[in-house]
């Protein structure tokens, strides 16, 4: 069924990207909005805007009985949930499939199939792709062999926690009883499922994940990998493709699992395999996959010339995948740094506010993915994200060269935001050399080059 | 003096391009009460039919709506009162029933003026003061985004 109104469930500058590839497409779109995103830019860029509730994500944009209704009175052919709020909330895909409205992503057996660690963890065994060495904890003499088999140190994970939330690293093996009662408990309460496991923590670990898109039938062609090393507390920062400095077996074993991995779910749409490569055992490890559009997809755009919001229209309208594996190309390098309202010089602080003064970037093979203008206010209420800058070049060193010149033309006035961060880290030696792992952003921090350098600047 | 309708858009013009929110006017009698933005989308605008199911031969055109600056006239010393969630708005019980409440009925803050559903599940919708309606804005049946104006009620002074 062609898809003629999408209904946008969802904010900011995903809102904004996803109006564009509709425009193009001559599909109308109808965004819902909070009270506190009525004058936003893609309210204004959207045919219709529909205010929702009010600002606050849990009244507005995580309803997702409200969501429906608007979708359905609007005439809306097909809801699209972005990154985040509702985009891997089985409920709205089952509601969407009951009300005969197109959900644009996977079904609901699918993101139920990722979304529960435990459940991903055994399909990625049964899909032959390898997992951390562990597993799920259920007795104190169950987890202290398990523990012993695998040896420490440990990572404690909350089978319903992601991006970060509800892990803790256990060193010793006497710590690991106390850590597995408390990890269960601040489990149950933060996520209602105290169900915890237990897995190797890898010392010296790299973010790599494969972006792959799928027909629902069975078909999977990925679009390569992207490095998302360079991270805080889990939050990514900058992500690169091509990963820096894997071997090429490494890359194709990590491009071949996730296809894998994919296939085997029969998965619909754009998703994303996230892998930790153990840079000391020169391995990989499957982490979760992503069952959505992710933040970081214009890197992949970029170097493989795909718009992937265009093919999840096309899947989603029973067009299938509109290429093969080997008609992908991939040209190039390509960087993103996402620029947030929040203040690193006090503890990367949230920042929100009204622009006063802005500037993006241009030029050539240069992408700003924002919602910012001039005046425009950012709320207290979401994430603070700003604008992505993508740049697109030849070699590594000309895109991080590049993204330097860019980021110095950039300016937002108004609110704080790390920019200067961007800056410092763009010009470490460890990073200009390529590959770092998750824990490089964490040292960064420790020796202290912000300060000294934001302070410098007066 | 009269105001005719081109001056009242004029006026409409000079606050949409002002850095004002909110004009009330008053010359020789003629009372105007002009607001914009907070006030969402209103009485001017159509709204989606509830019921209107999506034909994917020929879907309605979403005619290019320019939000921000639409201009709702409230009379003067009158109350909004506005929906507390989005959901299509029913006047009257059950489809045929008597509505609720009418243009000039009295109200007090726990009268139920009208009903929001969402999905199936019915939301009773409470006038939220003391006074007399005024006029009845929302179109039953139909669509309400959350906070538009559903109707206006003279404050019991």
């Amino acid at each position: 069924m062609p898809i003629r109104r999408v209904f946008i469930a969802n904010r900011g500058e995903i809102a904004v990207r996803i109006i564009r590839t509709c425009r193009t497409l001559g599909i109308e779109t109808i965004l819902a909005v909070s009270k506190a995103d009525r004058d936003s830019l893609p309210a204004r860029l959207a045919d219709k805007a529909i205010c929702i509730g009010p600002s606050r994500p849990s009244e507005s944009y995580l309803l997702i009985d409200t969501i429906v209704h608007a979708a359905r009175c609007a005439g809306a052919d097909a809801i699209h949930p972005g990154y985040g709020f509702l985009s891997e909330r089985m409920a709205l895909a089952a509601l969407c499939e009951q009300q005969g409205i197109i959900f644009i992503g996977p079904t609901a057996a699918q993101i139920d199939a990722v979304g529960d660690k435990l459940k991903a963890r055994a399909a990625a065994e049964a899909a032959d792709v390898p997992v951390v060495p562990g597993g799920s904890v259920s007795s104190i003499d169950d987890s202290l062999a398990l523990a012993r088999r695998i040896q420490p140190p440990f990572l404690v994970k909350a089978v319903g926690g992601g991006g970060g939330r509800g892990m803790k690293r256990v060193d010793r093996i006497e710590e690991l009883e106390q850590a597995l009662s408390m990890a269960s408990a601040e489990a149950g309460a933060a996520f209602g499922d105290s169900r915890v496991y237990l897995e190797r923590f890898v010392e010296h670990g790299r973010h790599v994940e494969v972006q792959v898109i799928g027909d629902g039938l069975g078909g999977v062609v990925h679009l390569g990998e992207r490095d998302c090393s360079v991270q805080r507390r889990y939050q990514k920062l900058i992500e690169e493709t091509p990963a820096p400095g894997l071997s090429e077996k490494l890359r194709a074993q990590l491009h071949k699992a996730a296809v894998r991995f994919a296939e085997r779910l029969r998965y619909r749409g754009a998703g994303t395999v996230e892998f930790l490569v153990d840079v000391d055992r020169d391995v990989f490890y499957f982490l979760e996959m992503n069952a959505r559009i992710q933040v970081e997809h214009p890197i992949t755009e970029a170097i493989t010339g795909v718009d992937l919001v265009a093919e999840q229209l096309a899947i989603a309208s029973g067009r299938g995948l509109r290429f093969t594996q080997q008609e992908i190309n991939f040209t190039g390098c390509a960087i993103e740094c996402r620029i947030n309202a929040e203040d690193p010089l006090r503890n990367f602080q949230p920042s929100p506010g009204t622009v006063s003064e802005v500037q993006w970037p241009a030029g050539q093979s240069t992408r700003v993915d924002t919602h910012i203008g001039l005046g425009s206010v950012v709320p207290p209420f979401y994430d603070s994200l700003l604008a992505k800058v993508i740049i697109h070049a030849p070699t590594r060193s000309e895109a991080v060269s590049r993204m330097r010149v860019a980021l110095s033309n950039t300016k937002v006035v108004g609110i704080s935001t790390n920019l200067d961060f961007h800056a410092n880290v763009l010009a470490d030696p460890e990073f200009i050399a390529g590959g770092v792992d998750t824990g490089f952003l964490a040292r960064f921090l420790d020796r202290g080059d912000v300060r000294k350098e934001s302070d410098c600047r007066g | 003096m009269k105001l005719t309708a081109n001056d009242v858009a004029e006026i409409m013009r000079l606050v949409d391009e002002s850095g004002f929110d909110e004009i009330n006017l008053e010359i020789e009698g003629v009372k105007l009460s002009l607001r914009r933005g907070g006030a969402g989308k209103i009485s001017e605008i159509p709204s989606i039919p509830a019921q209107m199911t999506p034909d994917p031969s020929s879907p309605a055109k979403i005619e290019n709506e320019r939000k921000a600056n639409t201009v709702m006239v409230v009379p003067e010393g009158a109350e909004v009162v506005r929906a507390p969630l989005l959901g299509t708005f029913y006047r009257a019980p059950k489809p045929g029933a008597e509505p609720y409440i009418d243009v000039g009925a009295n109200v007090e803050p726990d009268t139920i003026i009208g009903i929001i559903e969402v999905m199936k599940l019915m939301n009773p919708v409470r006038a939220g003061v003391y006074g007399t309606v005024l006029a009845i804005v929302a179109k039953d049946n139909h669509l309400v985004e959350f906070d538009e104006p559903l109707m206006f009620v003279k404050k019991a002074s």
